[in-house]
């Protein structure tokens, strides 16, 4: 079967080497878009499906162009989580094995 | 690896100019951090060789399987834990994002927590099937946390399953490529 790898984080991406991948260079977690700019998201997907149907070489890194502000300047402040200023602190959750909900009502929901 | 397209191409987010940057390393940035955290090196998964290649049908005729590591879950569902949780939760691809949560170890939550679509964009996907862009959405999308460190683990126990749902969904006509969204 196809796959199509939709990705934000392109190293991590070329280390794994799927058979095609779409690149957006957005900041970990926003991968197709903002929240709540739908008309961008659906932007990204045809674009990405458009560009797997394009690829004819495995390994295939398409980057589909997409700018978050212009410059760059975003990735002055990221770290290796996406989370905090990037600048070498132990940035990342405590590695709890209980459920990690949302919202107290998921855990309700769920009978937990 | 082939790099196409490096120059921006989609229309930006923003107004202005666009000056192309080097793309975030975050291994090298993982690697970094442990070092100046005094921890052992990070072992990622490396793959010299892509897998098999299978061809795509013409999109209009594809239906879409959503698979998301961005850590989706519906409400009523529980939820991930962060150390090293392999499982994986079945969203019905039907019903609109409101009631998906998203939950992981390791990246800001706050965005997608706003908007799941974000990371699992189950409400965009259907409305390009409305568009006639793809031919259709698998009725389940599978949603996982991707804040494993175990490659082993992973490979053993959360890509299986996956291959396993996803090959089920195809023989039941239901998918015909697979659209992954890690995070």
């Amino acid at each position: 079967m196809p796959t199509l790898c939709l990705t934000a984080a392109y190293s991590i991406t070329a280390a794994a080497n799927p058979p095609r991948a779409a690149f957006v260079d957005v900041p970990l977690g926003n991968t197709v878009g903002r929240p709540h700019d739908p008309e961008f998201q659906r932007d990204v997907l045809r674009r990405a499906l458009a560009a797997a149907q394009a690829m004819d070489v495995p390994g295939t890194i398409v980057d589909l162009g997409v700018s978050w502000d212009g410059d760059g300047s975003w990735k002055r402040f990221a770290s290796s989580t996406g989370v905090g200023s990037g600048g070498g602190e132990d940035d990342r959750r405590q590695r709890v094995d209980t459920p990690q909900y949302q919202y107290e009502a998921d855990r309700l929901a769920a009978g937990g | 690896m082939v790099w196409l397209n490096r120059a921006p191409a989609a229309g930006p987010w923003h107004d202005g100019p666009v000056t192309p940057t080097p793309p975030v390393d975050y291994i090298a940035l993982t690697r970094a951090q442990y070092d100046a955290l005094g921890y052992p090196a990070y072992q990622w998964a490396e793959r010299p060789d892509p897998p098999a290649w299978a061809p795509m049908p013409a999109l209009a005729d594809t239906s879409v399987a959503l698979i998301g590591s961005g850590g989706a879950y519906r409400e009523g569902q529980v939820a991930y834990h962060w150390k090293d949780d392999t499982g994986i939760r079945h969203i019905p691809s039907a019903e609109p994002a409101t009631d998906i949560r998203v939950t992981h170890f390791a990246y800001d939550l706050e965005p997608a927590r706003e908007d799941p679509n974000i990371v699992f964009p189950v409400d965009r996907l259907r409305e390009l099937v409305d568009e006639g862009v793809i031919g259709g959405l698998a009725p389940t999308a599978l949603g996982c946390m991707g804040g494993i460190y175990s490659v082993r683990r992973t490979e053993q126990e959360l890509a299986p399953a996956i291959v396993n749902e996803v090959l089920a969904m195809r023989d039941a006509g239901q998918a015909d490529m697979a659209l992954l969204v890690p995070v």
